[in-house]
């Protein structure tokens, strides 16, 4: 058998690199239309595709050279005047540049710190209940604030921290305050961006988690249980190791992305009040390209934004790479 | 004995994990019934209200009738469903048609084009060369604008194009044996052994569109085009609910202004809030999809 199956093998190669060693010119000749011939209707079908990504994604990147022009719609991008990295300098050297990066490196490991273990921890309390009905219920409701609108849920962030309000009275109360609106407050703007996220995301993101607690043999805790170990030892000796390896991946995941902040939600919360803690560098590239109509400007900040979340994204993997041989190419 | 030492911590561990669980559950459902209290009160004594609220102060209906009378919520609505079913249909054969074609092997060009699809997920020409094509494309101020530049999530691509692969490639070569083309392929086969996936992108999408507003801020300026979330940032962000309670005197409109607000607020959720828990299953199943592959 295993004689016949190798024999057959050779016999197919030899086979093949005849008909090709006769038919080579022919065929270096015409590989590419014979792979469009063969193929045309599959080429028919991806031009649409390709057509999408060239109109809406390549050409706005061939439109990111007004970055290093004075771009003027009249003159278009032919015609306007090259400045090479004057805009990037004036960035660099502007009176922003710290205060932006601070503000976006703070969202970020404030993000990663609170919003990446709280669905763990939701999901290491929701596998302790034992009950299916309630436990479906818990996730039902646990998942829901993740399809409210971000215009609502910015409305109820501001509801529930104007001065008079539940959660503005209960921090006054605690720190003493004078009760004033708390988006008012600058100090107190990290802290209602990432609480506000885990309200609506933890949910949602300890999918993930339940699904890999499902994957834990249940003869570990029945052996745990034999040998006296408790709920909270079970939790830390079985649970926890158990979700260890779906944490590294998703946290490697999560640093890829570590600075894109989500500034949708911060263009509806800021306010030149709290500039100073809430303007990150995507909520400026906004304000200074659609509102001041500086377009070069902004898009030489836009483009420093992007050139840093790549180099992160690099970095990430890099080090994912060497730590536990995964990566994304 | 050694059974009953261990009893103890065991209870309290349980005692506490309820306690925080209901927690959990109540800081989040509570804004969501506060603004159902809050829509259905008086707006004297919702104003003069501090703190929690329990249950509506008062019981007046006024303020649906008078959200439900602003045309902009229904032209909103109307938008919105457009946008919505637009989207599905243009997303949805865009991204099979793509992910069809990245999933077949032997095509010469095929790795060239996952690299110039997969780049756009890396890297891009930022907000303001992204806008400026569009106007230049004279998309402002058109629903087109929001449909056709968002017509591929190359995420949903991706994520479509690893189910493609999954299928058996017996399967196919079969049908090609029976005489099948591509179109045939696609449609008789290929699409009805995915119809999970294609729920989960169906799904995502649609919610996509229903919660679009960044975009539509940036491209629409007629208030008629207005999508839903659009409608209801301005009567909520801008506090412009004077156009709507007109007809009352001023203070007055303030007061009416407030529960109006939340009025509105219950009209343009409460469609999503229904129709979630039934499809609740698909959702999570994306997640999974999206977490895993992504």
């Amino acid at each position: 058998m295993k004689f016949n199956s190798r024999h057959l093998i050779d016999l197919n190669k030899g086979k093949s690199n005849k008909v090709r060693k006769r038919t080579a010119p022919s065929i270096k000749k015409s590989r590419f239309t014979l792979d469009f011939s063969r193929n045309k209707t599959l080429y028919l079908m991806a031009l649409p595709v390709v057509g999408y990504y060239l109109v809406f994604f390549y050409w706005p990147m061939y439109g990111a050279v007004i970055a290093f022009q004075n771009y003027s719609p009249m003159k278009g991008i032919w015609g306007s005047d090259w400045v090479g990295l004057d805009h990037f300098v004036h960035f660099m050297n502007g009176h922003y540049f710290w205060r932006l990066i601070r503000n976006t490196l703070m969202l970020s490991l404030y993000s990663l710190l609170f919003g990446f273990t709280a669905p763990i921890i939701l999901a290491l309390l929701l596998n302790e209940v034992r009950n299916r009905f309630l436990k479906n219920f818990l996730q039902t409701v646990s998942y829901l604030p993740y399809f409210i609108s971000l215009i609502v849920v910015c409305e109820l962030i501001r509801v529930f921290t104007e001065s008079g309000s539940p959660i503005n009275l209960l921090y006054s109360y605690l720190s003493g305050s004078s009760g004033q609106d708390m988006l008012q407050q600058p100090n107190l703007f990290r802290s209602i961006y990432v609480s506000s996220e885990i309200w609506q995301q933890s949910g949602w993101e300890s999918i993930i988690y339940l699904a890999a607690l499902t994957g834990i043999d249940p003869k570990q805790y029945e052996a745990a249980r034999i040998d006296g170990a408790g709920r909270l030892r079970q939790i830390v000796s079985i649970t926890l190791p158990g979700l260890a390896p779906t944490i590294i991946i998703m946290l490697i995941l999560r640093l890829g992305h570590l600075l894109e902040v989500s500034y949708e939600k911060i263009i509806l919360l800021y306010n030149p009040v709290n500039y100073e803690t809430a303007d990150v560098i995507s909520t400026y590239v906004y304000r200074k390209g659609l509102i001041d109509n500086d377009w070069s400007f902004s898009s030489a900040v836009g483009l420093f934004n992007s050139l840093i979340n790549l180099t992160v994204l690099v970095l990430a993997n890099a080090i994912s790479r060497k730590f536990s041989g995964k990566s994304l190419w | 004995m050694r059974k009953k030492s261990i009893d103890w911590p065991d209870r309290l561990t349980v005692i506490l994990i309820g306690v925080i669980l209901s927690l959990i559950v109540f800081i989040t459902l509570y804004p969501l019934l506060f603004v159902l209290f809050a829509s259905f009160s008086d707006g004297d004594q919702l104003l003069a209200h501090r703190g929690l609220l329990w249950k509506s102060l008062g019981f007046n209906i006024s303020a649906y009738t008078r959200a439900l009378a602003n045309p902009a919520i229904w032209s909103g609505y109307k938008n919105t469903i457009t946008l919505v079913l637009g989207g599905v249909m243009l997303n949805l054969s865009l991204t099979i048609l793509g992910a069809y074609v990245l999933s077949r092997r032997n095509v010469l060009w095929n790795k060239m084009l996952m690299i110039f699809v997969v780049v756009s997920m890396f890297f891009s020409g930022g907000m303001i060369p992204f806008y400026l094509v569009i106007k230049q494309l004279g998309m402002m101020n058109t629903l087109w604008a929001l449909l056709l530049p968002f017509s591929i999530k190359t995420f949903h691509l991706i994520i479509m194009r690893t189910a493609f692969l999954s299928l058996p490639p017996s399967l196919e070569e079969a049908a090609q044996i029976d005489g099948a083309g591509h179109w045939t392929m696609l449609l008789r086969v290929v699409i009805p052994l995915s119809m999970p996936v294609i729920t989960v992108i169906v799904l995502y999408t649609a919610v996509d569109k229903w919660n679009m507003w960044f975009f539509p801020s940036m491209f629409i300026q007629d208030r008629t085009l207005y999508p839903l979330q659009l409608v209801l940032r301005e009567i909520l962000i801008y506090s412009q609910t004077d156009t709507i309670s007109s007809g009352a005197a001023t203070g007055e409109a303030y007061k009416l202004g407030e529960t109006i607000k939340y009025a509105t607020i219950i009209i343009a959720t409460l469609p999503v809030l229904l129709v979630y828990p039934f499809l609740q299953r698909f959702f999570v199943k994306g997640a999974l999809v999206g977490s895993i592959k992504g």
